[in-house]
């Protein structure tokens, strides 16, 4: 049984590609045979956080249009072998590709593959329409920051009224020492006022721009607290029960220290 | 120097996170509220059905609406009573 999951988040710059590109990887380091299929058309980039920009042949759309099977347009990943990426096209349109075309092809790899995710574009016109029309489930990707909650609870709402029930919540981009400080919402804020249940909180980490920088999703790092929070994320996929992380507080003496510029 | 002490102890007045949780939880009700026509339609015969238990109600002539305030929506319904039922 395959899984199709759709990443979502209506505001852009929130972290939809960079979580789909992470979660593929963590997927296929447990052995998982995962397909990421990216629905941005015309702002190409799961290729490039995941290293493969120069390896792409064809595209989405040469396979939705019939031109190409879409084994021949799956580029797979050198290190994890059981990933591999359908790119779209970086000429076409959100409008190239129809909610029906992604739903045949879904169905079609279906049985290849343990799970499908899909990297949906900003915004709720008819690109998202598209991304979500084939997902089992669904994880809305947010960030503390009041128009980007506000974006995810107009997500929740439209994937309510597509009949989308399995919706999870990403908290991405949290920095504990501001939300310690009380400058800004924390998981259980977010989670209270969307009312959703949340599958991962994710800290601000250097590191993910540098992974992005080398083309290297940030789970692979042991050491990133990014890269924990994603492999929990993974975890709780797969149905483990996994406790969210405690995020290093400031003690009272840094605290002291800060109160007075130190 | 009391504001650094506050600090140092966490007391302060509103934080900004406090803050933005309110401003969200009124304008997430708001968002919400955006509720399409069919289902106010939808709304409008449940509480016809409802009242018509106890009493007769001038159908053409009652209002349904959600009125915004500034930090809050109430749903307000003005229903004629024609006719009292005698209950039991």
């Amino acid at each position: 049984m395959s899984e199709v999951i759709v990443i979502t988040s209506g505001k852009g710059g929130v972290g939809k590609t960079t979580t789909t590109a992470n979660l593929g990887v963590g997927i296929a380091q447990k052995g998982k045979r995962v397909a990421l299929i990216d629905v941005d058309t015309g702002l190409r980039n799961l290729d490039l956080l995941l290293g493969l920009e120069n390896r792409i042949m064809y595209d989405l759309i040469d396979v939705t249009q019939g031109r190409q099977p879409y084994k021949k347009a799956l580029v797979k990943h050198k290190k994890y072998e059981t990933l591999f990426l359908l790119p779209t096209s970086q000429v076409k349109d959100k409008s190239a590709v129809t909610p029906e075309q992604l739903i045949k092809l879904c169905d079609e790899m279906r049985p290849d593959f343990d799970y499908i995710l899909i990297d949906c574009p900003a915004g709720i016109e008819q690109g998202f329409m598209t991304a979500i029309a084939a997902a089992d489930s669904c994880i809305v990707v947010t960030m503390p920051e009041i128009s980007a909650v506000r974006d995810a609870d107009k997500i929740i709402g439209e994937l309510g009224r597509a009949d989308k029930e399995n919706i999870k919540l990403v908290v991405n981009r949290i920095r504990p020492q501001m939300v310690e400080k009380g400058d800004m919402l924390d998981m259980d804020d977010i989670n209270d006022l969307l009312s959703i249940d949340c599958i991962g909180q994710v800290p601000d980490d250097e590191l993910v721009i540098k992974a992005t920088n080398d083309g290297k999703p940030v789970i692979a790092m042991e050491k990133s607290m990014a890269g924990q929070a994603y492999r929990n994320i993974v975890r709780r996929l797969f149905g483990e029960k996994v406790p969210f992380m405690e995020f290093p507080k400031d003690s009272f003496f840094t605290r002291l220290k800060k109160a007075f510029g130190l | 120097m009391l504001e650094a002490l506050m600090k140092i102890f966490g007391k302060s007045e509103k934080t900004s996170r406090q803050v933005a949780r309110e401003r969200l939880q009124v304008v997430l009700i708001h968002d919400r509220a955006k509720i399409a026509p069919e289902v106010m339609e939808h709304l409008r015969e449940d509480i016809i059905r409802v009242i018509s238990n106890y009493m007769e109600i001038n159908r053409q002539d009652m209002e349904i609406s959600l009125a915004n305030d500034e930090n809050s929506v109430a749903l307000v319904a003005n229903i004629p009573v024609s006719r009292v039922k005698h209950l039991r």
